[in-house]
C-alpha cells in the first residue's frame, strides 16, 4: 500500500521551509507534494521514497506528522482522463476526501493520489474499470 | 503531623491564641514600624481604636503598592541588624516587594514548612527533589528549610536542566518532587516522552508558587504516578508555609496560629461570611520583621473551618481560582486563565501548554487561545481539526459564556516555564 506523509503547518512565514529543511538535509527526495490551507493552518501531504524514515525525522524534530494509506492511479496525460476515474468512483458510490496529481519526466502518463475511506474497495473498482494502479515501489521510485 | 498540639488546637482555644498574638503584633507595629503607623494615622486610626480582632474590619488594607512605595525596608518593624534574611518577589512590573526575616521568623518558617510537608505525607525516610528556583524566590529555600528540619534527604536541584533532573530523579530515587505546577507538568511530560515512569520512585508532589487546576494536577499525577498536593504562600507574608494540603485533599490548611485570615469582596472591601468566595486577606500574627495589617493577597478563594478528617482543626482554603491580578475582563465577563485551563487539559489531541492572547479589535475584546496540536493522526482531514477547535470553543463558551478564537499551533511553540507560568498576553494595554 502506498503511504503518504501528512504534516501540520502553522500559517506563518517559514513554516513550510522549516519542514523542507529537515527533509532536504536528510536527503529525502519528495516525489509529490500537496498543500491545502485554511486561514489559520495548513496540511502538507507528501509522497516520499521512505515514508517511515521521513516520519521519524520529522517527529524527532517535534513536528506533528502522520502517515496514511492512499491509492495511486496511473492515467493517460490527456483531457478527460481524471474525469473518467472520478466517474468510476462516483458510480461505485465512493467519495474522495482529496486528490492530487503529478506528472513526471515520462510525459505520456500522469498520476493521481486519491485519499478515500476504503482503499481496497477503491482499488478493485478502478482495476475492474480497466485503470492501472500504481504500486508503492513505482510511486516511491518515480 | 509536625506540631500536633498546635495543628489540632480547639477552635475556641485557637481564637484566644490569635487574639493574644494579634494584641502583641498590633503593639509591635505601633511601637516599631513608623511607616505603617503613618499609614494607619493617615486613615484616621489610633492605637486605642482597636481592642480585639473584632475591630480588625475597621482597619485599612495593606497591599502590594505599600511595598512598592516603602521599598525596600519602609514597612519593616525591626532594625536592619536584626534581619537575617531577605527575599523578594520577581518584580517584573515595578520594584519588587522585599520580604525579611528575623532569626525567630526563620525558626517559625522552618516549622511552618515542615507542617506543610508532613501534611502531604512526607517523612524523614523520603528523598525530596526541590525543583523550585532558589535565589530571591521564597519557594526553594522555604521548602528546603522545612524538609531539612524534618530530616528529609534533599536534592536542591533548582529549576531547569530537565535532563539532569530526570537523571537524578532516577539515580537518587527521589520520592518527593517540590516544584511549581507548570514546571512539574513540563517535567512529567519529559518523563512520559522518555518512557521512564516505571524507573521512578516518586510518590508525592508538593506544588506551589502559583495556582493550578485539579485537571492539571490530575495530569501530573498520571504522568508521574504520584499524589499531587498544593501549598501556598506569598513573599510579603513570609513565603510558603502559610497553607498546605493534607492527604484528604479538601483544601489547604492555613497555619491559623500564625496568620489571621478574612475573605472580602474584592470590589467593596466588605468582609464576607465563611464559605463565600472572595479575596483572601491575611494579618500575620507572629512575624517580627514584617508584621502587617490586612494584607490583600489578590487571591480568590473561600474558607472552611469545619474539622478535617485528618484531625487538623485549622481552617482550609480552596486552591486559589487565580489571582485577581490575573483575572481578565473580556467584554465585561470576568475570566480566570485557570478556567480556560480546566477545559484545555481534558481535550484529546492537544498538548497541555497554552497561551491566552487578549486583543482589542475595534471596540470588541477578543480572546485567542493557542494550543499545540500534538497528535498526527488527526491530520487526515480538516473536519477532524475543525472538530477539535469547535469542541474547545464550545466548552469554553459553556463555562465562560464568551466565544474565543482557538488556534492550533505546532508542538513546542508555546512558551514553557521553569518557574511561575505567564500564560496570558494582554495586548490591550
Amino acid at each position: 500500500m502506498i503511504e503518504q506523509v501528512s504534516v501540520f503547518l502553522e500559517n506563518k512565514q517559514g513554516a513550510l521551509k522549516s519542514i523542507l529543511d529537515v527533509l532536504a538535509d536528510a536527503g529525502v527526495d519528495i516525489r509529490a507534494i500537496s498543500i491545502a490551507d485554511t486561514t489559520d493552518f495548513g496540511i502538507l501531504r507528501m509522497i516520499v521514497p521512505d515514508p517511515d524514515k521521513a516520519l521519524a525525522l520529522l517527529k524527532d524534530k517535534g513536528v506533528t506528522a502522520s502517515k496514511t494509506a492512499v491509492t495511486g492511479c496511473k492515467l493517460p496525460d490527456t483531457p478527460g482522463a481524471l474525469r473518467d476515474i472520478l466517474t468510476v468512483l462516483h458510480m461505485a458510490d465512493i467519495s474522495v476526501e482529496y486528490i492530487y496529481a503529478f506528472v513526471t519526466r515520462r510525459a505520456e502518463d500522469a498520476y493521481v493520489i486519491l485519499r478515500v475511506e476504503d482503499n481496497a474497495r477503491t482499488q478493485s473498482v478502478l482495476q475492474k474499470a480497466g485503470h492501472t494502479l500504481m504500486t508503492p515501489k513505482e510511486v516511491y521510485s518515480l | 503531623m509536625w506540631q500536633p498540639e498546635q495543628e489540632t488546637i480547639g477552635r475556641a482555644e485557637l481564637r484566644a491564641l490569635q487574639e493574644q498574638r494579634f494584641q502583641a503584633a498590633w503593639a509591635h507595629i505601633w511601637l516599631n514600624a513608623p511607616a505603617q503607623r503613618g499609614i494607619l494615622r493617615d486613615a484616621g486610626v489610633e492605637q486605642g481604636d482597636v481592642r480585639s480582632l473584632d475591630d480588625l474590619h475597621k482597619l485599612p488594607f495593606t497591599d502590594k503598592r505599600a511595598f512598592t512605595e516603602q521599598y525596600p525596608f519602609g514597612l519593616f518593624a525591626v532594625p536592619p541588624e536584626d534581619i537575617v534574611r531577605l527575599h523578594s518577589t520577581s518584580g517584573t512590573t515595578s520594584k519588587p516587594s522585599m520580604g525579611g526575616y528575623t532569626a525567630r521568623d526563620m525558626q517559625n518558617w522552618k516549622d511552618l514548612n515542615a507542617r506543610v510537608c508532613a501534611m502531604a505525607g512526607v517523612t524523614k525516610h523520603d528523598t525530596a527533589q526541590i525543583s523550585f528556583g532558589f535565589g530571591m524566590f521564597t519557594g526553594g529555600f522555604g521548602l528546603n528549610y522545612g524538609l531539612e528540619h524534618m530530616g528529609v534527604r534533599i536534592l536542591p536541584m533548582g529549576s531547569g536542566q530537565t535532563e539532569k533532573q530526570l537523571m537524578m530523579m532516577i539515580d537518587m530515587a527521589s520520592t518527593v518532587l517540590v516544584a511549581t505546577p507548570s514546571y512539574a507538568l513540563y517535567l512529567s511530560e519529559a518523563v512520559r516522552e522518555a518512557g521512564i515512569r516505571d524507573s521512578l520512585k516518586l510518590r508525592v508532589g508538593l506544588f506551589g508558587g502559583e495556582g493550578h487546576t485539579p485537571e492539571m494536577a490530575a495530569q501530573i499525577e498520571e504522568n508521574l504516578g504520584i499524589t499531587a498536593t498544593s501549598n501556598y504562600g506569598l513573599c510579603e507574608l513570609g513565603g510558603p508555609g502559610l497553607s498546605g494540603e493534607c492527604l484528604e485533599r479538601k483544601g489547604m490548611h492555613i497555619a491559623e496560629d500564625h496568620f489571621y485570615c478574612e475573605i472580602i469582596d474584592p470590589d467593596t472591601g466588605a468582609v464576607l461570611p465563611e464559605g463565600e468566595t472572595g479575596e483572601l486577606v491575611v494579618t500575620p500574627l507572629t512575624r517580627q520583621a514584617l508584621p502587617l495589617i490586612r494584607y490583600r493577597t489578590k487571591d480568590i478563594t473561600r474558607l472552611n473551618s469545619e474539622r478535617c478528617a485528618c484531625g487538623r482543626t485549622h481552617a482550609r482554603m480552596n486552591p486559589t481560582l487565580g489571582r485577581s491580578d490575573d483575572m481578565l475582563i473580556i467584554r465585561g465577563v470576568n475570566i480566570f486563565p485557570s478556567q480556560v485551563e480546566s477545559v484545555l487539559i481534558r481535550q484529546e489531541h492537544i498538548g497541555p501548554h497554552y497561551m491566552l492572547i487578549v486583543r482589542r479589535e475595534g471596540v470588541m475584546d477578543t480572546l485567542e487561545v493557542q494550543v499545540e496540536l500534538v497528535d498526527g493522526s488527526v491530520l487526515e482531514s480538516y473536519r477532524m481539526l475543525e472538530t477539535i477547535r469547535e469542541k474547545i470553543r464550545a466548552e469554553i463558551r459553556s463555562i465562560l459564556g464568551i466565544t474565543v478564537k482557538v488556534t492550533l499551533v505546532a508542538p513546542q511553540t508555546v512558551e514553557r516555564f521553569m518557574g511561575k507560568a505567564r500564560r496570558v498576553r494582554d495586548e490591550r494595554k
